[in-house]
């Protein structure tokens, strides 16, 4: 047990140490050996992730591991541990893995940037918050790790600070994230004064024995906790920070903003499953909030120019699928599609992180294109990787996607159509922004055309793994056939039985997704490849178009609805309040100054005016002495 | 009437009338020369009272120290009675105004306070020399010597601010 | 020797200290003369180390005539000390009265 201890302070503090470095010495160290320091401490991460996970898979024993007591209230009693499990090992590796591969790939990508070092910094930063909030035992752990990622992730979105339209987008992103977060504290502490306990394993038999009991409470703590999990997994509401968040560097947006933080929600609600389980209501809400969530993102995907726009927007629409699924308490499909989608999409925001490289910064599709024969290494992967996503056969979105739905066909049909529209919409812009980018003429200037150029080995490298990762991450659950399942087995006691038998329903269902996909992919192909057409210029921009293009002008009326009011109460305050108040301490001040000036005239300096103050004061002295009883 | 009770009413009548008229008199120099008396008369009070070392430690200091000091102040500073400055009414007064305040509320005081009830006499040897001495170098030693300090520090402070200050360049 | 509070009482001493105490405070806020107000609260001082010492006696107890002494040490430097402020004054506005000494203006 001590070895595990050990190994876990090993997992856990190598990355904060390598923030302390680079922190502290990062400037001194130079760039190359910053980047190689940060990227080394989560390797040495990912290694003792791999260890746990060859241990576990096969004890199959949780390793629960109790560092010491934290907080003792009477009853009340929190400990720091970590629980490692099937769950969070999981979530680990990828974590830790996709991590190692973006921080190699920004050694490269983050260069000519004169702060790397604390860009480095703020990634391990990251990644040791990350790992709390994935092997904390009890829920306030858990929460210690859930803000920490908060902070690295407004500090990497505002990275480039002196941008002020950045600082907004990082503003934003927590600001949005705190009210998720307030959700989140208010689950913890219903559950808190319910059973005593935030510990995962003794609110699990807590929950179990209290069944039937408090389901009001039970429910609003699972609502509470949910919108938690909407916050830092972008769902609707609370999803406008995600494609402002797109304002941090590219490696940022892959790791923090596609593969891990976003996932945190989907981590949380799978950790207190017992708890979900038993609020159907909140389930379905879940569902339906996935599914259209699904279903907005993918629409406002279609127009969008900006690449990195469109990949954002393309998250919070998987982030929603994956939601669809855990509101059917398929947790373990939900958890199939974070990984191949961390796959998948870590490997998409590359390439674009690779492309915008190669173009020095341009980020708009309508300027780029043609640029297949310049970046063959970035066009193969990003292809492989929207093929992914899209849900074409062999790879491996296909296989994860394709059990959402088949989840979502069993349990609701309209929510099943909600998702397998938002899929083909997903097919046609991830092949729009392919054929925009790479197919056709370039359309940049002279100057860029002429700098075109691959990028170097570290960026492709991690393009590369992602891209064969996503190509065959599919193979760990395959259907009838699921390794991840029977990984997953021991913690969610339903997946054995909802396994779906493979009968002429879900062939059905496969080819039909696999035909909307095809469809997706073949509007794409039509417009942009046959007919060569160029999204028009923002202005000219009209119809359904210009409101998908403005996001439904969902920020407006979030401005309207919420940030108006807000302001103009602070400026009543501000006005009549604030003035109010200051004029009354003011007055104290004035009055107490004006009293002092009166009572100064009567040390006028004379010495037989003292005397008679002296002896009355005498008196009164004598008087009290002597006469008061 | 004993002798004593005499001898107490005399000295009593000297102290109050002496010291009533250094108050009064117009030329400071004459009240420098009743509050003499009325020290002496003090002293009897003390000697009345068998403390000896009382007795003679008060006249030396106040009769012969500070007396000394006192005529020698005002001889330095040459004033007689017309130096004195008219005072205003108000003044006067807020002075016999104020000594009522204090007479009343004295009054007051003896007229509520209880009848002492008498005390009785065990011959115990309290306050001659010998004892004093010793009460003085065991029991009050300390404050003893700080007494001493500060009788040096007030004489280093009285040169200093006696001297003529220097010219300034 | 009898105690000699038997045949005065102790509560002669107390008139005669009061009154002597009281005449010490009419002379400190009657006269303006600094000197003769130096005086004054010599003779308060007197009458409070006369109180001591009958106390002292009607106690029997060395205290409070030790106590007097070290008031007498005090008040000796506290007259040296003071005149000599005295004299300063005197010598810098020519006047010695209370009613010119205005310095102490805040």
């Amino acid at each position: 047990m001590a070895m595990d201890t050990n190994l876990a302070l090993v997992l856990l503090l190598t990355p904060f140490l390598g923030f302390l470095i680079n922190v502290f010495f990062g400037k001194s160290l130079g760039k190359s050996a910053s980047g190689i320091i940060g990227t080394l401490s989560v390797v040495v991460s990912f290694i003792v992730a791999v260890s746990f996970f060859l241990q576990i898979n096969e004890t199959k024993q949780a390793i629960n591991i109790q560092l010491f007591d934290w907080i003792q209230i009477s009853k009340f009693n929190v400990s720091f541990g970590f629980l490692l499990d099937q769950l969070s090992v999981l979530w680990l590796l990828f974590v830790t893995g996709i991590g190692s591969l973006i921080h190699l790939y920004s050694i490269s990508y983050m260069h000519d940037d004169e702060k790397m070092h604390s860009f480095f910094a703020y990634l391990n930063l990251f990644i040791f918050f990350m790992i709390t909030l994935v092997v904390g035992s009890n829920l306030l752990v858990m929460f210690i790790g859930w803000e920490g990622v908060g902070l690295c992730s407004y500090l990497l979105i505002g990275f480039w600070y002196k941008n002020q339209s950045y600082n907004d987008a990082a503003k934003k992103a927590f600001i949005m994230n705190r009210i998720g977060d307030l959700g989140l504290l208010i689950g913890i502490f219903i559950l808190g004064s319910l059973f005593s306990t935030l510990d995962f394993a003794s609110l699990q038999t807590a929950i179990a024995a209290a069944k039937g009991v408090d389901t009001f409470w039970l429910s609003i703590a699972a609502l509470a906790l949910f919108i938690g999990a909407c916050g830092k997994s972008a769902q609707i509401p609370l999803y406008t920070w995600l494609p402002d968040a797109m304002a941090g560097p590219t490696p940022v947006s892959a790791l923090i903003h596609a593969a891990t933080m976003v996932t945190a929600g989907i981590f949380m609600v799978s950790r207190m499953h017992f708890l979900f389980d038993l609020t159907p209501e909140i389930q379905t809400i879940i569902a339906v909030i996935g599914g259209v969530t699904s279903l907005v993102a993918a629409t406002i995907g279609l127009v969008q120019n900006d690449i990195k726009k469109v990949l954002a927007y393309s998250t919070v629409s998987q982030l929603g699928l994956m939601f669809l699924a855990l509101g059917f308490g398929a947790y373990e499909v939900a958890i199939f599609h974070v990984i191949t989608h961390a796959f998948f999409k870590a490997c998409l925001f590359l390439g674009s992180g690779s492309v915008i490289h190669g173009l020095h910064g341009e980020q708009d599709m309508r300027k780029m294109g043609g640029l297949k024969k310049a970046m063959p290494i970035t066009f193969w992967t990003m292809l492989i990787s929207s093929l992914a996503i899209s849900g074409v056969p062999v790879f491996s979105g296909f296989f994860s996607k394709d059990e959402i739905l088949m989840t979502a066909f069993h349990h609701n049909i309209p929510l099943w159509v909600v998702g397998s529209v938002a899929s083909i919409m997903t097919a046609f812009y991830m092949f729009r922004l392919m054929f925009l980018t790479f197919f056709n003429d370039f359309r940049g200037t002279e100057e860029q055309k002429h700098h075109l150029h691959e990028s170097p080995a570290l960026i492709t490298f991690p393009l590369i793994v992602l891209a064969i990762l996503a190509a065959v991450g599919g193979l760990i659950s395959l259907p009838g056939n699921s390794w991840l399942n029977e990984y997953l087995a021991p913690l969610f006691a339903k997946a054995g039985t909802e396994e779906h038998h493979l009968g002429t329903t879900e062939y059905m269902l496969m080819a039909i997704a696999v035909v909307g996909g095809f469809i997706g992919i073949g509007i794409a192909y039509a417009k942009y490849i046959k007919q060569n057409t160029v999204p028009s210029e923002d202005a000219e921009i009209t119809g359904v178009s210009k409101v998908l293009y403005n996001k439904y002008y969902i920020d407006e009326l979030y401005d309207s609805l919420f940030v108006a009011p807000i302001n103009s109460l602070s400026k009543l305050f501000r006005d009549y309040v604030e003035t109010g108040i200051s004029s009354l301490v003011f007055g104290l001040g004035k009055a107490a100054n004006e009293l002092s000036y009166q009572g100064k005239k009567l040390q006028n300096g004379s010495v037989g005016l003292y005397l008679f103050g002296f002896v009355l004061g005498m008196c009164a002295i004598i008087s009290y002495l002597f006469l008061a009883q | 009437m004993s002798t004593v009770l005499i001898l107490f009413c005399v000295l009593s009548a000297i102290t109050l009338l002496t010291a009533f008229l250094t108050i009064f008199s117009r030329n400071p120099i004459h009240s420098a020369i009743y509050l003499v008396i009325c020290f002496f008369s003090i002293a009897g009070h003390y000697l009345l009272l068998n403390a000896q070392f009382l007795a003679i430690v008060h006249i030396i200091v106040y009769s012969g120290a500070i007396m000394i000091l006192l005529l020698f102040t005002i001889m330095l500073m040459n004033l007689n009675e017309a130096d004195e400055v008219h005072k205003p009414r108000f003044t006067r007064l807020g002075a016999i105004v104020s000594f009522c305040l204090v007479c009343l509320v004295l009054i007051k005081i003896f007229i509520n306070s209880k009848p002492i009830v008498e005390y009785d006499y065990t011959g115990e040897d309290y306050q001659s020399i010998k004892v004093l001495g010793k009460a003085l170098l065991n029991e009050y030693m300390v404050p003893f010597e700080f007494a001493s300090i500060l009788l040096l520090v007030a004489m280093i402070g009285t040169v200093l601010l006696s001297k003529k200050e220097k010219l300034e360049k | 020797m009898n105690n000699i509070l038997t045949q005065i009482g102790i509560e002669n001493y107390i008139f005669l200290c009061v009154t002597l105490f009281c005449i010490g405070i009419f002379g400190v806020l009657y006269r303006r003369n600094a000197i003769i107000v130096f005086m004054s609260i010599e003779i308060m001082l007197n009458a409070v180390n006369l109180l001591f010492v009958a106390f002292s006696t009607y106690h029997q107890d060395t205290q409070g005539q030790v106590f007097v002494f070290f008031s007498m040490a005090v008040a000796a430097a506290e007259v040296a000390v003071g005149l000599a402020i005295l004299v300063s004054i005197f010598r810098n506005i020519g006047s010695i009265s209370i009613d010119n000494l205005k310095n102490l203006k805040g």
